[in-house]
């Protein structure tokens, strides 16, 4: 029996209501963008339904520690296909066992979170590294992105409780959706880009006039703080994945 | 204008690069009047230079002028290299622009000794107050001690920063009195003991009034220059030890030493420095303070030097094989702890999960576990039927055999080994 989601939290959280609801034996969960019909197997589409998912949210607070229910969630914004199954068999599992369930690392499903939530808590805190704000020319300060996973609405605390008191904007190119702190709020927005616009390094004419010498700055700090007598490239490069250096000042020449 | 500042910034980052300590850890500072930033509990690397090195620092030295010839120094008196000095307000300036475009975590403020330490220490102070009470600045600041600086000056810069630190140097007063004569070790000891007593103090008032204002709330901590001088590893990590106990240090960093000096007392220009052995000297530091373990198991007088070719978890354990093997689902944490290829985190997830059955080998890999180098040290619930006992030494030889490349190569000092 195959379940179809819409790829939503609330869709996944009221496909586990759904199968509670009817019993139906094994399932496995899929998300609509990746479900092929298969002619053997049968399938149900789950409606995504708000009161159902709250419930099953409720209970899985009730059930979960608080770094579980975490793991759960960060397991959720990595997006990865299969992971929306794992999350499936995984609150089936927790509804079907006692208080304590989540820490019992035996199991392939809670192993299957604590890997996706590590890969995506790394993003997240390479997101909080790597992101280098731009000032522009009316001093908002602004960046793009695009992490592996879905990371902004995990980063947005950070970047709102450490940048209080100047305008930013942090832009997922990919997801094409950005947060926006206006000094009281962070909200999501969508920004329309004028035609021919560099999103990753916008045109020098458009922003703060200093922005240029702090970059130049930073630049020069990055090579003096090199000690060339212990070069270790292999581990620069683990470090600092190429993947991220478009991101990076230090690594972008003029 | 543009020019002068470069060149003030490539000259000062230049000098003030060989203090290793990058931690930004350790600081509770919050945002709480609305200024620009915090502290992030274990800090954030930025970013990491070409040496792998984690940057999260703006380290800066306030200038390179000295009145003192420390030999291992590049700053010292007798060297022939620019000299350059940073106003307090370009210090300001460059902390607050960097810091608002998330290049870095905070400042890290040294500097060498001009006319006198109390002249210094007052210039250090001003940057510090102007950031924190001018700026609203709440971002993480590292703030060098100089030694010689007069109480009164010490105690207020700690109301102004996370962390403040002095450097040993020289692992002991023997090593420091040859490369440094004008220097020892009781001038870096008075201020550590004062700024430890005023922490201690600050906390304790703290329990009968409200609002008392922080003090160094990320503690202090120290660096020695390592391989410049003859020590033993058992000497550097007995003072490391002792360093830890009486002034309560939140980190001790060892520092291979680079070579910058021509003079016959130190290691000519050229050699490497020691950069496994640096490693193998925070492994073992990891080891007394993550992993349970007493200084004097993993060094003593019949072990005076760590083993270059294995790291110090498994030299301990070949030399303890009547501990092993330990029975993963029976044994104490602390014990599961010592086994080599098992982390804390390994060793958390494994107490948990046998709670729940006897645990597997597939469960052990899963849950993260080195299981090629475990496995000779372990039994769970499938473990194969040993026939024989096989010795310290073969067990070692099985474990190098198998990864070879990698054990002769870690030069990292960012610890991700076991
Ligand atoms: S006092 Fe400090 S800056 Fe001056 S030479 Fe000695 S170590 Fe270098």
């Amino acid at each position: 029996m195959i379940y179809i989601f819409d790829g939503s939290l609330p869709g996944l959280l009221t496909a586990v209501f759904e199968w509670f609801e009817r019993k139906p034996g094994k399932v496995v969960l899929k998300s609509i963008e990746m479900f092929q019909p298969e002619a053997f197997a049968e399938s149900f589409t789950v409606i995504t339904d708000a009161a159902k998912a709250d419930r099953v949210w409720t209970g899985l607070q009730k059930k979960l520690t608080k770094a579980s229910l975490r793991k759960f969630y960060c397991s959720y914004l990595s997006e990865i296909p299969e992971a929306y199954n794992h999350l499936f068999q995984f609150s089936v599992y927790i509804f079907k066992h006692a208080a304590g369930a989540d820490s019992n690392y035996g199991n392939e499903h809670v192993m299957a979170l604590a890997k996706y939530a590590k890969s995506v808590e790394r993003e997240k805190h390479r997101m909080e590294a790597f992101i280098r704000f731009q000032k522009t020319g009316d001093g908002l300060f602004y960046a793009s992105i695009d992490p592996d996973f879905n990371v902004l609405p995990i980063i947005s605390s950070h970047f709102k409780n450490r940048y209080a008191d100047q305008q930013w904007v942090i832009y997922d190119l990919k997801r094409k959706y950005g947060l926006h702190y206006n000094l009281e709020t962070v909200s999501e927005i969508t920004i329309g880009f004028a035609e021919g616009i560099n999103k990753q390094k916008p045109a020098p004419g458009l922003m703060d006039e200093n922005e240029a010498l702090y970059a130049t700055l930073w630049k020069d700090y990055f090579k003096s703080a090199n000690i060339v007598a212990r070069k270790n490239t292999k581990l620069h490069v683990q470090h600092v994945p190429k993947r991220y250096w478009k991101y990076l000042t230090e690594k972008i020449d003029v | 204008m543009s020019d002068r500042i470069r060149e003030k910034l490539n000259i000062l980052a230049d000098a003030a690069k060989y203090d290793v300590s990058c931690s930004s850890s350790g600081g509770t500072r919050k945002n709480d009047n609305k200024g620009l930033g915090n502290s992030h509990v274990s800090g954030i690397c930025h970013t990491y230079t070409e040496d792998g090195r984690c940057v999260s620092l703006l380290k800066i030295l306030l200038t390179n002028h000295c009145i003192y010839d420390c030999l291992f120094c590049v700053s010292r008196k007798s060297n022939d290299i620019k000299r350059a000095a940073f106003t307090v307000d370009e210090v300001v300036d460059l902390t607050m622009n960097f810091y608002r475009r998330n290049y870095i975590e905070g400042l890290f403020l040294s500097s060498g000794i001009f006319k006198n330490a109390d002249f210094t220490m007052e210039r250090l102070l001003l940057v510090v107050k102007k950031l924190r009470l001018e700026q609203n600045y709440n971002g993480y600041i590292h703030l060098k001690t100089i030694p010689g600086a007069s109480d009164e000056l010490i105690k207020e810069a700690g109301l102004y920063a996370d962390r403040m630190s002095i450097n040993l140097e020289m692992p002991t007063e023997a090593g420091l009195k040859l490369l440094a004569p004008e220097k020892n070790h009781a001038d870096v000891i008075k201020p550590l003991d004062f700024v430890q007593k005023q922490i201690t103090q600050f906390s304790a008032d703290k329990k009968l009034i409200k609002h008392i204002p922080k003090f160094v709330p990320a503690g202090q901590s120290t660096q020695m220059v390592i391989g410049a001088t003859p020590e033993s590893d058992k000497d550097i990590m007995y003072t490391a030890n002792a360093f830890y106990r009486n002034f309560s240090l939140k980190r001790v960093y060892y520092s291979g030493y680079v070579p910058i000096s021509n003079d016959s007392r130190m290691p000519v220009l050229g050699t490497q420095p020691p950069l496994l052995r640096e490693n193998r000297l925070y492994q073992t530091d990891w080891l007394m303070r993550f992993y349970g373990f007493k200084v004097q198991e993993i060094l003593n007088d019949a072990n005076p030097n760590l083993d270059v070719d294995i790291d110090p978890k498994l030299s301990w354990a070949i030399r303890n094989m009547q501990h092993f093997p330990v029975d993963i689902n029976q044994a104490d944490y602390r014990m599961i702890l010592r086994i080599p290829g098992i982390g804390v985190m390994s060793a958390q997830k494994i107490v948990q999960a046998r709670k729940f059955g006897k645990l597997r080998i597939d469960q052990l890999k899963k849950i993260g576990i080195a299981y090629n180098k475990a496995k000779h040290f372990i039994i769970c619930a499938d473990s194969p039927y040993q026939l024989k006992d096989y010795q310290g030494t073969q067990i070692k030889a099985f474990i190098l055999a198998e990864s070879k490349s990698k054990y002769l190569k870690t030069d990292n000092n960012q610890m991700l080994l076991f």
